[in-house]
């Protein structure tokens, strides 16, 4: 028996091509279908999301499932998919990378595993998995569990808006119930907020010079707009700053903000200045309660993690590499894996 | 047969420390399950060696140094496996098991007489001692967090991403727990000098004069942080201070109480 991997990604294929391929959850069941008449497919799993298509599949001949494949795709679309090809090793190398996140625009995320896992439920409730492929799409999960846990794979965030989801999270904990103030409608800062909002956060006051921009961005993420002539009556409520006006000089200052912070004892304040030049005085980091992040420092936590994250790549391949021959000599000592 | 629970019990803490500085070093630092499981055989085992030791005295096991600090040592983990499991500060074990083990083996290889002594037992006293001793854990404990908290505030204000950082509790939870392992102290310590009332016992002034500053300590420090004076970070700061003076003075009430 072998196990195939046809497929293209965001490595080889444009977002114009994998758009043509991709296969959607309502026709999934049909494609299927149609996969499972090709010659000598036992089983298959489609594999579809915005960075890849992908077919694995169990198969007793290896050449003619792939020319059904390729067959197939065509009929669907009327092109020639630029596929890549695996043979049983680099299959089930290919899908171990894969669901630990290896294979990813960005590396180590965990999204993908949870489009694995979807996609074999999906396969295996529509009757088009096989004993072969179960155990294989089993032990990926097992290992893309094994790299996240004993490595710093997914360690930090590889966004601007998720280190400052995640610093708020290690200050303020749970962040439902917490309220930002924006200051300056900048793309930025509305990536910021909207990855805030989707953790929870209670209430958006947005201000801005140009009030129109405020309001259009405060209906976007459901917030409420304020002159900005009157930010700081809002002030002593927020618990999250972002700041990203186009002021030539600090608008909040160390002098200003002491008095405010004193009237909120025991409640931190989170700001996040991406604004060059700076929104906020460097000076303010120093109150008590008060974590000043600007836009350096959070690039500076991106940069670290991706580079965290690359260091770890050699020790992920490694224990892939482990996994990979444990199924295969499974594999061999069940049924003989003919050469593609 | 004693002894041998003492000595699986410093294992196992030392089991829990090693992995965690290992861990820690390597980066890949993740609170969890060992430390728990680590903690929670050190305290069978501590409380197994306590109630052998309790038999023989025929008393609650306070009756001596090598007593007390072993009582010190399991209620820390007490503490521990009630108060930080359930506010999810797992980190904590990692930062009380040093703690624990470090009163362990002064109690074991100390220059202290490890011979039981039977003493006449009167309920009131053993209940002082003994929540004297856990009330010391929680406050102990809060002064941990306090450490907890015033490195994880250091972290975030210099920037410092690191695995640290991840693993550590927000600032807002170690701040609560502060707060919560202050108040369950004090209250301990409230019931416990109620109970040395109640039995009548003779008290030597300096010690009673040194144990009513000690509570008031942390009442004036609850009683800033009520009336926010003491925010988060004095807060930790005073509970890290007000700890440590309580275990430098201690050598010295012991030394002046016990002059005639």
């Amino acid at each position: 028996m072998n196990i195939l991997c046809a497929g293209l990604n965001h490595q080889n294929a444009p977002i114009e091509v994998r758009e043509k391929f991709a296969v959607g959850q309502h026709e999934l069941a049909e494609t299927l279908d149609a996969v499972r008449t090709i010659d000598g497919l036992s089983g298959a799993v489609i594999l579809s999301t915005c960075n890849r298509v992908e077919f694995y599949a169990s198969s007793i001949c290896p050449v003619r499932t792939i020319d059904g494949l390729r067959g197939l795709m065509r009929d669907r679309t009327g092109y020639d998919a630029p596929l890549y090809i695996h043979d049983t090793t680099r299959s089930v190398q290919h899908l171990f990378r894969v669901a630990s996140g290896l294979d990813s625009m960005v590396i180590g995320e965990t999204e993908i595993l949870g489009q694995v896992k979807k996609a074999y439920s999906s396969a295996a409730e529509l009757g088009a998995t096989t004993r072969h492929l179960n155990k294989l799409f089993q032990h990926a999960f097992r290992v893309a569990k094994h790299v996240r846990t004993e490595t710093q794979i997914t360690r930090g965030s590889t966004s601007v808006g998720s280190v400052a989801v995640d610093l708020a999270g290690k200050i303020f904990g749970d962040l439902s119930g917490k309220r930002v103030m924006i200051l300056g409608a900048g793309e930025t800062s509305e990536r910021t907020a909207r990855s805030l909002v989707s953790r929870g956060v209670k209430a958006v006051i947005v201000s801005n010079r140009t009030f129109d921009r405020a309001a259009r961005l405060a209906e976007e993420i459901g917030g409420l707009a304020i002159h900005f002539d009157h930010w700081q009556n809002a002030f002593g409520d927020i618990d999250i700053l972002i700041c990203s006006t186009a002021a030539p000089h600090a608008i909040v200052r160390h002098e200003q903000l002491a008095p405010m912070m004193k009237a909120r004892p025991g409640r931190p304040l989170f700001i996040i200045d991406l604004a060059v030049p700076r929104d906020v005085e460097a000076a303010v980091n120093n109150l008590d309660g008060v974590f000043l992040y600007d836009i350096d420092s959070l690039e500076g936590i991106v940069r670290q993690s991706i580079e965290t994250r690359r260091s770890e790549v050699v020790r992920c391949e490694q224990m892939i590499s482990h996994h990979v021959r444990s199924f295969v000599n499974w594999l061999r000592h069940h049924h003989e894996i003919s050469r593609l | 047969m004693d002894r041998i629970l003492l000595i699986g019990a410093i294992l196992s803490l030392v089991g829990s420390l090693g992995y965690t500085l290992f861990a820690l070093g390597a980066g890949n630092f993740r609170p969890g399950r060992f430390n728990v499981v680590a903690i929670l055989v050190a305290f069978a085992l501590m409380s197994a060696f306590l109630y052998l030791r309790g038999k023989l005295e025929g008393s609650c096991p306070l009756n001596s140094l090598f007593d007390v600090l072993i009582f010190q040592s399991w209620s820390f983990l007490l503490i521990y496996l009630v108060v930080g499991t359930a506010y999810r500060l797992s980190l904590l074990g990692a930062f009380t098991a040093p703690l624990a083990f470090l009163m362990l083996l002064v109690a074991l290889v100390g220059p202290l007489d490890q011979t039981p002594m039977a003493r006449a037992t009167n309920a009131w006293i053993e209940t002082h001692a003994a929540l004297s001793i856990v009330a010391y854990g929680a406050l102990g404990l809060a002064a941990v967090a306090g450490i907890m908290y015033l490195l994880q505030e250091r972290l975030l204000k210099a920037h410092k991403v690191s695995s640290l950082l991840y693993n550590l509790p927000p600032i807002t939870d170690l701040a609560a727990a502060i707060v919560r392992l202050l108040w369950l102290g004090i209250a301990l310590l409230t019931i416990s000098f109620a109970a040395g009332m109640l039995s009548q016992m003779a008290v030597n002034q300096v010690k009673y004069t040194a144990s009513l500053a000690i509570w008031g300590l942390y009442a004036l420090i609850l009683v800033l942080h009520k009336f926010g004076f003491a925010p988060p970070r004095r807060l930790a700061l005073f509970t890290v201070c007000g700890f440590v003076l309580v275990l430098v003075s201690l050598p010295g009430i012991q030394y002046l109480s016990s002059r005639p």
